[in-house]
């Protein structure tokens, strides 16, 4: 396997579905050497800095759509209520986002696409937020038409999430209410328009290790600008609320794959590393080529304090990317 | 008195899991009347408001 690492060190070019699989298949003994490979792939070609994001929840709850994982579909006796934020407060997580030195703040909405009334609140808040707050606002509001990715654009959002959260092949497992291709769609409109691309997904809905590397592939053709890695938090209520939780080293073999699936993305960890790898893994994930992560508390769910996070992040000598770096 | 995180009465049973889950979850029931709050995670905290018994905040 040393061979595959080094080709990948040299050359920039990620594995292929076959050697993605042959990382995931490897035996725990060899998990210390294939970290190894993959931080090294990060470090020459990404650097060691670290980006460092926060995220809100504009709307949450009452989702029309099926997401088997989400606590946030309205189809699921899940406990989460449908609650709108305001825009004061909006731009105040902005703000406390960028004091904690990050310089990604991305506004989610959990909706199948943005209606009316949502872009109206976007284009109302990414202005507020523009006025007070030094960062880039990055934007998850589902499936777009074509006049809002437009839209979005000349809001001045720079990146637009949508996960396609798992492989082709598993997708109808998860989600029965729209299909992976459609998200598939809005991706393109939203490369093509020049902001960003954010596509990852979540490990351990359920899908086989080859289902695995054939998602690491998929994401690796789409080649997105970043790529959040979530594990699954088993939502009460929800109908993967029994699922059982990925491993520790299963999941850190997944974020060496994927970073060896592709060397230059921005690999962020995002849901779930806490429960996944604890404070531990957490640690051996950025040294095994994650480079980005969300601090404080995620949408429905709570992380660790994002002083936490930096502390780690000084104790690795990870310099936190800044602002005027990113522009 | 109910478990704020699933929302059974807290009397007799376990809710060792619960207060442990709690740890990386905001409420989601008020604890006075089992209702479901309106609940508002943001980046360095929580509201969790129950229309009869009030706001909670972290
Ligand atoms: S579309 Fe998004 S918010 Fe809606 S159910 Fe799926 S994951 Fe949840
Ligand atoms: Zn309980
Ligand atoms: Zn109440």
């Amino acid at each position: 396997m040393r061979e595959i690492f080094e080709r990948v060190l040299a050359t920039g070019v990620g594995l292929d579905e076959a050697g993605i699989l042959e990382v995931l298949r490897s035996p725990d003994e060899e998990l210390p050497e294939l970290l190894q490979a993959a931080h090294d792939v990060r470090m020459k070609w990404c650097g060691p800095e670290v980006e460092v994001e926060g995220i809100v929840s504009l709307k949450t709850g009452g989702c029309p759509e099926d997401c088997h994982f989400c606590s946030q579909s309205g189809l699921f006796a899940s406990p989460v209520r449908s609650v709108w934020l305001d825009i004061p407060s909006l731009v105040e997580a902005a703000k406390q986002t960028a004091a904690t030195g990050a310089t990604e703040f991305c506004i989610v909405a959990a909706v199948r696409g943005p209606d009316r009334r949502l872009m109206d609140q976007m284009r109302e808040g990414v202005k507020a937020i523009r006025e007070a707050v030094d960062i880039q606002v990055a934007a998850s509001l589902g499936m777009l038409t074509q006049e809002q990715v437009d839209e979005l654009v000349e809001m001045g959002v720079h990146r637009y999430n949508h996960n396609l959260e798992t492989c082709r092949s598993f997708f109808p497992n998860v989600v029965t209410t729209h299909s992976w291709e459609e998200r598939w769609s809005t991706l393109k409109m939203v490369r093509d328009s020049g902001m960003e691309v954010c596509c990852g997904g979540i490990l351990g809905l359920g899908e086989s290790i080859e289902q695995r590397a054939e998602f690491a592939a998929q994401l690796a053709e789409l080649d997105p600008h970043e790529v959040p890695m979530n594990f699954l938090n088993p939502r009460p209520g929800t109908p993967l609320g029994d699922q059982p939780v990925v491993e520790g080293p299963d999941a850190l073999r997944a974020i060496a794959a994927f970073r060896l699936a592709m060397p230059r993305t921005i690999l962020r960890y995002a849901g779930g590393r806490e429960i996944t790898l604890g404070d531990l893994g957490t640690r051996d994930g950025l040294l095994g080529g994650i480079n980005a992560v969300i601090v404080g508390n995620y949408l429905t769910t709570l992380g660790r304090p994002a002083t936490e996070d930096l502390a780690l992040l000084a104790d690795l000598k990870m310099p936190v990317k800044a602002l005027s770096a990113t522009l | 008195m109910y478990c704020d995180r699933c929302g059974f009465p807290k009397d007799n049973s376990d809710h060792g899991f619960c207060e442990a889950a709690r740890k990386l979850e905001p409420p989601r029931y008020c604890t006075h009347c089992r209702r479901r709050m309106k609940v508002q995670v943001v980046p360095a905290g929580w509201t969790a408001t129950c229309v009869e018994h009030g706001t909670v905040t972290a």
